[in-house]
């Protein structure tokens, strides 16, 4: 927003990135509502699917499956503890619950509910939550840097963190015919369309090569992977090829696929994660590497292990070095 | 196990000492054990099994059965000796309770032991996954119900008192809640760690259907699992029982109260004996 005062060279003021109703860029292709929209396709052919939210329904895009479902929708109200709990109970009589709530709430205040009576249990329920890693400048009370080293720590979980649209519409089916917990990061509203140009098909448990370089290579997840291949274009203007390996089931790892592509020698390798640097995709391949007697020169893009700060995201993924200017920039740095 | 007759039957009061006897045998292998937990709600149990509840003892996850969820998992020796008396777990398995590689650990799991439906002991879960099952049973149309049992202690967490609210919203008349109140928590008296009382007006105010009995009265506790039954207005039933800890044992009844009652070796023989003479006439 611009005020009066200021001169047209000057920065825009940018509003705080409150409750986004889109992580996607100006101009970028985008698709609706994925999740909810791939939710009832689902749930027209399986009628153990239900639907439970704690008052965060028009906030995770399962509104569109409770309209098309209304019978089958739990509002829990805004108590996550009950929300885990209940899925629990119906998961045990046969129901397939998709439960939905922002990152920060099931990672943080309904931790033992989904260990103990989801996790420990070993029932099949889908967690699907809004607002992973930094993707709201609300300030830390919404933003999940964290979500995905707690739930990588909880035994039977499975752990997805998808990069896009595209994405999100196959991981759905796709949880639904793995029988276990699965903890899956949720981008929600208009949602970038990006990797229907790379011939992709998500997989459980698979990364993807979304594109071969000789110089670097970024492991990613999320919509680092987005950012990622962003970055890789921008890097081959400057004569720098980069490779991008796209890991969006963060548990259980392709150890496989990382281990071939980060044993490739000559390359510097990046993994690059939305979340914090401690306990997410980046420890988990480093742990890989360190395990396997594989030892390419090693960095991390990811949040700092500080409480973030509240603002625009444009300026706080800049800030944080998550933006594609700054994956480039480091990497860049880097390789100098 | 074969049904037994009406004539041949145990009366409640023989279930109830049964009970308590196979959980003074299990206090015994382990030297240790909420045992005076244990005692307190062998009456409850009783009744629960062996007047209220619907179920198959050789098909424990029989999918017509009335589901027991125990949410207080330290009470997990009181269930035991409930499912042993009521042949869901052979009765040979009582002297591997809390060892190694039992199906009887000290806290209950629902991966261990067939007839306990979830793992408890992280106190306040119970109740939000009876909401939850007690939603899907909704859901199939079934006619089974839910009974769960919770200690006193736990009307201090706040995700019970979400799942209190949540059950009257839901109207769920399937759902039995028991709350043994027995006045004892870790660190003291209940009523001293967190004032709950007056509690029958506040699970009233909150939509319940609520009874206050007292727990080792078996005729009272009979009295209100049939009234829990019979009520016919679509709300959530509350039982609440107010117990004695280590109750049919006298000597253990008169031991300062505490959370983890100590019972010395030669004891548990001592209260065995004391529970056969509190069964004469």
């Amino acid at each position: 927003m611009t005020t009066a005062g200021s001169t047209p060279s000057a920065k825009p003021r940018l509003t705080t990135s409150a409750m986004i109703a889109s992580i996607a860029a100006e101009g970028q292709r985008t698709r609706p509502a994925p999740f909810g929209h791939a939710l009832v396709e689902l749930a027209r052919s399986r009628e153990d699917v239900v639907g439970m939210t704690a008052d965060l329904g028009k906030y995770t895009d399962l509104h569109i499956f409770a309209q098309a479902f209304p019978d089958r929708y739990y509002q829990m109200g805004m108590a996550e503890q009950l929300l885990f709990g209940a899925a629990s109970g119906l998961a045990a009589e046969g129901f397939m619950p998709f439960a939905t709530t922002y990152a920060v709430f099931a990672s943080r205040r309904a931790y033992d509910f989904i260990h103990q009576t989801i996790a420990e249990e070993d029932r099949n329920v889908k967690i699907a939550c809004a607002l992973p890693g930094l993707t709201s400048g609300y300030g830390p009370s919404h933003q999940a840097a964290e979500d995905l080293a707690l739930f990588r720590a909880m035994p039977n979980m499975t752990v997805i963190d998808p990069c896009d649209a595209h994405e999100i519409e196959q991981i759905v089916p796709a949880i639904a015919a793995h029988r276990g917990p699965v903890y899956m990061r949720l981008l929600r509203g208009q949602v970038p369309l990006v990797l229907d140009e790379y011939n992709y098909r998500f997989e459980l448990g698979k990364a993807a090569l979304l594109r071969d370089g000789g110089d670097v290579l970024i492991i990613s997840s999320g919509i680092m992977t987005m950012r990622a291949l962003e970055a890789a274009r921008a890097l081959s203007d400057d004569r720098v090829n980069a490779a991008v390996l796209h890991v969006p089931t963060i548990k259980p790892l392709d150890t496989e696929a990382i281990l071939r592509e980060a044993g490739k020698l000559g390359r510097l390798v990046v993994v690059a994660e939305n979340h914090t640097v401690i306990g997410g995709l980046g420890e988990a391949v480093a742990t890989l590497l360190m395990r396997s007697g594989v030892h390419p020169a090693f960095r991390q893009i990811g949040l700092p292990d500080e409480f973030l700060a509240a603002g625009a995201l444009p300026t706080l993924h800049d800030r944080y070095g998550i933006s594609t200017a700054e994956v480039k920039r480091q990497i860049k740095d880097w390789l100098r | 196990m074969a049904t037994p007759t009406l004539a041949n039957a145990p009366t409640l009061a023989q279930r109830a000492r049964n009970i308590r006897r196979n959980a003074l045998l299990m206090g015994e292998v382990q030297g240790q054990g909420y045992i005076a937990q244990a005692l307190d709600i062998a009456d409850v149990l009783a009744v629960a099994y062996f007047h209220a509840m619907r179920f198959r003892a050789e098909d424990p996850a029989w999918e017509g059965r009335d589901r027991f969820l125990l949410s207080n998992g330290h009470y997990a020796i009181a269930l035991y000796a409930a499912l042993i008396e009521a042949g869901i777990i052979p009765e040979s398995e009582l002297e591997t309770y809390g060892f190694d590689d039992s199906r009887l650990p000290m806290s209950g799991m629902a991966s261990y032991t067939p007839g306990m439906e979830i793992s408890g002991g992280s106190l306040g879960l119970g109740l939000g996954i009876a909401v939850g099952m007690a939603l899907g049973l909704k859901r199939k149309n079934s006619a089974a119900r839910i009974f769960t049992l919770f200690s006193d202690g736990e009307l201090d967490e706040g995700s019970k008192w979400e799942a209190i609210m949540s059950a009257a919203h839901h109207k769920l008349d399937n759902l039995i809640a028991i709350v043994d109140v027995n006045n004892q928590q870790a660190d003291g008296p209940s009523k001293q760690m967190l004032g709950f009382e007056p509690l029958v007006d506040k699970l009233e105010a909150f939509g319940w259907f609520v009874q206050r009995v007292d727990g080792n009265d078996l005729d009272a506790v009979v009295g209100a699992f049939d009234a829990a039954m019979a009520y016919a207005e679509p709300k959530p039933r509350m039982i609440v029982a107010d117990t004695l800890m280590g109750k049919g044992v006298p000597f253990l009844e008169q031991r300062e109260k505490n959370h983890f009652i100590r019972v010395e070796p030669h004891e548990w023989q001592l209260a065995l004996s004391a529970l056969n003479a509190g069964d004469q006439p």
